[in-house]
């Protein structure tokens, strides 16, 4: 149970290190980052900073070396020890967006959402009533008995949104969203995951170089050599 | 939501090919059991259908079936003046090749023991049993003669009066049945000028010979036809097959014959056995090699297929990872495509096999026992060949979704 009251996601000094001896690379160090629920925040950083090393890590992808992650009030993660099981707790509380292939090319855009559902225990029955919801509710419902190479890369951000959302998680990753569409759909996906994160109430981090659409973010933060730090938007934007 | 159905339905034109091939491959597997089925039944089929209980045999032979055997004629009346011994009969088996329409005609002459046997026991699906001493046979559909066309075999020309289905010997030859007389004439038919050159070489021998010094008019003896000198033997015969009383055991007569020491008897068991036993048993081994090595050749080819599709599926694995698929979510994928692919190629190769397998040369039976045990190697084989497909897809991990 996700208590709404607690931050939706809290990092604290996350340290992720490859290799050993000679060859280590420190890729984060004591990258610390809270978002609250209904929050959006932006990740800026140039290539190479530990942008992904971050994200990964708070996705429960691929744990840090050390720090903590706490999700929705819950602490899943000391170091690499995982305090829960990841995959289930995964699949209930972190939603993924990325920049490009992130549908099933064998499933139509429905099936897309609905399968994220069913893998969470709800009936199919279920699981598509509420895939047409969240596609009706981001504008591509007209598209949902489409396959995804039938649908353009803004409808293909939306469907990967509604699926990313459909088990209601309390936090949204997503990486580089905008990098493969035009500046227009840039900015409409960008200020889709606003309108969800203060729909939904869920927290959002989005890892993005689009400068154009800063204007829509909450919070920003800038990774620089693995070091994250929080920026004024007023500054950045 | 079935993930393996939907992947299949997204290629499924591609998939379809797939286990048509996989089917085709299949069907030769079966057919190979079929083979072996129809090669026993083939070879059987004769010794069952003839119902002899005793086989009397050349001495030390195994008889006609396995090897070469000559036995008299005169063996035939001696056999029933045994106790028990109800009907004896003469046997005349071997296989001619003659050439009919410019092709290669090969069958199997079975001799009948006129009058007492003219084919009753055989089955037919066109025209009648014999119906006279010389000049008419039975054939068997697969030599491809019409009923009532004449074959010049030998210095004789005869006629088809019946048909029948399924008479093969043990080579894989249709029979054709005659009369023993004929059935003799067609093989030790020689030409005419073998027939003088024997005549001449005989007159010589005969002039050399003190008995002719002495007797000048027996040198006109030695032209006539060899039928008719009483020292030279008569021709010989392949067995005798020896049916016992009911209620007179088969083996007690087989034990007073065996003490003819001219002479070697076998039951229909032992005769069936030093057939299977025999050429046939190479032949099993042969084909179950075969099968073997296709059975193999299948499973790594549906591993390879399974595999190149789960390679196709990684980043798909990947992401249903990421979005918290469970384990058995992506095994059940890959398996399930295993079985589908393995049973759809298992359906393929009956259906195929229903049309293809009346067209080969030899017969080929499939029993309800073979395809069951093909059934069950099938769903092993999808297991194991979907097992380097479920191992790639373990090591996917969610982060290669990212990419």
């Amino acid at each position: 149970m996700i208590m709404r009251d607690s931050p939706a996601i809290e990092a604290i000094d996350l340290t992720k290190v490859y290799g050993q001896g000679n060859t280590e690379v420190v890729a984060m160090r004591n990258a610390s980052m809270t978002v609250r629920h209904g929050e959006v925040v932006a990740l800026l950083g140039p290539s190479g900073s530990g942008k992904s090393t971050f994200l990964t890590a708070v996705g429960l992808i691929n744990p840090p070396t050390s720090g903590q992650i706490h999700i929705g009030g819950h602490f899943v993660l000391d170091g690499s020890h995982a305090r829960t099981n990841l995959t289930a707790f995964r699949r209930r509380h972190v939603g993924f967006v990325f920049q490009k292939s992130n549908l099933i090319p064998f499933l139509n855009a429905r099936e897309n959402v609905q399968i994220a559902l069913e893998l969470n225990d709800a009936s199919p029955r279920a699981a598509r009533r509420r895939a047409l919801e969240l596609l009706d509710n981001l504008g591509v419902q007209d598209r949902s008995e489409h396959l995804p190479t039938m649908l353009s890369g803004g409808q293909q951000q939306r469907v990967a949104v509604a699926r990313a959302l459909a088990n209601q998680p309390s936090i949204l990753l997503a990486d580089e969203p905008t990098a493969a569409l035009d500046s227009v759909t840039g900015r409409q996906v960008m200020e889709l995951f606003a309108r969800v994160a203060h729909e939904h109430g869920t927290g959002v981090i989005v890892v993005t170089h689009d400068q154009r659409a800063l204007s829509v973010f909450d919070t920003i933060y800038e990774m620089e050599d693995g070091v994250l730090s929080r920026q004024l938007k007023e500054t950045v934007v | 939501m079935n993930l393996a159905l939907k992947d299949i339905q997204h290629n499924l034109g591609r998939f379809v090919l797939t286990t048509i091939g996989v089917g085709m491959l299949l069907m030769v597997v079966m057919g190979m059991a079929g083979i072996y089925r129809g090669v026993v039944e083939d070879a059987t089929l004769l010794i069952d259908r003839i119902g002899a209980d005793l086989w009397i045999v050349q001495h030390d032979t195994r008889g006609p079936f396995a090897e070469v055997s000559r036995v008299p004629t005169s063996l035939v009346h001696r056999a029933r003046a045994v106790p028990g011994v109800t009907d004896s009969r003469e046997f005349v088996y071997h296989t001619i090749q003659r050439e009919r329409e410019g092709k290669p005609f090969r069958l199997a002459v079975l001799g009948l023991s006129w009058p007492d046997d003219k084919g009753n026991w055989i089955p037919l699906v066109a025209g009648r049993p014999l119906a006279q001493n010389h000049f008419e046979m039975i054939a068997d559909v697969s030599l491809g003669v019409r009923l009532g066309e004449r074959l010049t075999l030998g210095k004789e020309t005869y006629r088809v009066v019946g048909i029948t289905r399924n008479m093969i010997g043990s080579g894989g030859d249709g029979i054709a049945f005659f009369t023993a007389a004929d059935a003799e004439a067609i093989q030790f038919d020689a030409s005419g000028e073998a027939v003088r050159l024997e005549r001449s070489a005989r007159t010589n021998r005969g002039l050399r010979s003190e008995l002719v010094t002495k007797q000048p008019a027996l040198i006109e003896q030695a032209s006539k036809p060899s039928g008719e000198l009483p020292a030279i033997a008569r021709l010989q015969i392949s067995a005798v097959m020896v049916r016992v009383a009911h209620g007179t055991s088969a083996a007690q007569v087989a034990t007073t014959i065996s003490g003819w020491s001219d002479v070697s008897v076998h039951t229909r068991e032992e005769q069936a056995e030093f057939l299977l036993k025999g050429s046939v048993d190479k032949a099993r081994r042969q084909l179950g090699l075969f099968r073997v090595l296709l059975t193999l050749i299948a499973a790594i080819i549906m591993a390879l297929i399974l595999y190149t599709l789960t390679l196709e599926k990684i980043h798909s694995i990947a992401l249903l990872q990421l979005i918290g698929a469970r384990k058995p979510v992506i095994l059940g994928l890959i398996l399930q495509q295993a079985l589908l692919l393995g049973f759809g190629g298992y359906a393929i190769a009956y259906l195929l096999g229903q049309q293809m397998f009346p067209l080969f040369p030899r017969r080929v039976i499939v029993t309800g026992d073979d395809l069951l045990q093909l059934a069950v190697i099938v769903l092993a084989i999808s297991v194991a060949s979907s097992i380097l497909g479920i191992w790639k897809a373990l090591l996917v991990q969610p982060n290669e979704a990212l990419g």
